[in-house]
């Protein structure tokens, strides 16, 4: 028994799809401007400081437009950030103990 | 009747009384966002452990350009990771896994325009993008079995252990790039991100099948697609992760 179905296909945003490749081409970019720096600048805190913050800039553009999380409700923005907190609690708790070893074995 | 007024005055007032949806997306969604919630701490505990190893071994203290492979102290990733396929011997630190990462971020793209077309319920479009997704996660793959087996491999000079003996490539016992925790941090951090494009590759085929097969059309909505792309650009979030804290610092 085929059943068709009939469906109606609305046409393409333009605008939408401009602003989608808007955001790739700022990944790509942000994604080449880590590149150059890792070749250029010296390695220490500063360059890695660096790292980060373009790392994170990444991070809000696909977490924010590509899955959309920015245009979600205000509690699922919530309920989905918040808990990373303890993800920074954990980052500074383990560096701080690989410090610590270090000195102590060194 | 002034129950009932009264009733929908407390709904308007009270969003998590009952009766509404506070978190205006569909059961589906929360649980898939939940999931990646949870997968996002998993790969945390995995990029901080490899901090906090990197923290606890000494960094070489030279000058970049005169690094070598050590046991002692841990490795320079830009000076271990410079390998492109068919350019053997050639020096071109970082290229290979750039040309990775931008892979999957076109990928994302795809997806994404695969999600849009499925809000509008065209049915073309959707297949078209949902195949070059599919294209871009099969070709990460395929560079990353590449990068895994140039590691395993190893260089032709490899690196002499202190009892004479000359090591090539890294396992799980021995490394010639550095420490042997970093191998195994490598085999393991990598491993488990391409786990996840493997798994999210499958999802895609299935959902491909389906979008062809036209059974979202009988659904009347095409919300599988947005679950899956929210799995999808994950995996691609954790890449620029992993790309930071393995490749570049």
């Amino acid at each position: 028994m085929e059943q068709v179905v009939a469906v109606e296909v609305k046409p393409v945003d333009k605008k939408k799809v401009k602003k989608l490749w808007k955001i790739a081409l700022i990944l790509g970019v942000v994604t080449l401007i880590e590149f150059v720096m890792a070749f250029t600048l010296p390695r220490g805190y500063l360059l890695y400081a660096g790292f980060i913050g373009l790392t994170i800039v990444k991070a809000f553009y696909i977490v924010s437009e590509f899955m959309h999380l920015k245009h979600e409700a205000k509690a699922l923005i919530w309920s989905i950030m918040l808990p990373t907190i303890f993800v920074i609690w954990l980052i500074v708790a383990l560096l701080a103990e690989g410090g610590s070893i270090l000195n102590a074995l060194y | 009747m002034e129950v009932t007024a009264s009733i929908e005055k407390e709904r308007k007032t009270n969003l998590w009384g009952g009766g509404t949806s506070p978190l205006k997306a569909s059961y589906g969604k929360i649980m898939m966002w939940f999931f990646l919630l949870s997968d996002a701490f998993t790969f945390s505990g995995l990029l901080i452990t490899y901090g906090f190893l990197r923290y606890s071994y000494p960094a070489f203290s030279g000058p970049v350009s005169a690094f070598k492979p050590s046991v002692d102290y841990w490795p320079i990733p830009e000076k271990i990771f410079d390998a492109v396929p068919f350019l053997h011997g050639v020096h071109l630190p970082l290229l290979f896994v750039g040309i990775m990462t931008f892979i999957l971020i076109l990928s994302s793209v795809t997806m994404v325009l695969a999600v849009e077309a499925g809000q509008r319920m065209d049915r073309k479009d959707v297949t078209k993008w949902m195949l070059w997704t599919i294209v871009g996660g099969l070709a990460f793959l395929g560079c990353q079995a590449w990068e895994w087996s140039h590691f395993i491999t190893g260089t032709e000079e490899g690196m002499a252990l202190s009892n004479g003996v000359i090591i090539h490539g890294a396992n799980l016992q021995v490394n010639e790039y550095g420490p042997p925790l970093f191998a195994s941090l490598f085999f393991f951090i990598t491993g488990f991100h391409g786990t996840h494009v493997a798994s999210g590759v499958l999802l895609n085929v299935i959902i491909f099948y389906n979008v062809v097969v036209g059974t979202y059309d009988k659904r009347g909505h095409y919300e599988m697609v947005e679950k899956v792309g929210l799995y999808w650009h994950f995996v691609d979030l954790v890449w620029v992760f992993v790309f930071t804290f393995f490749y570049l610092i």
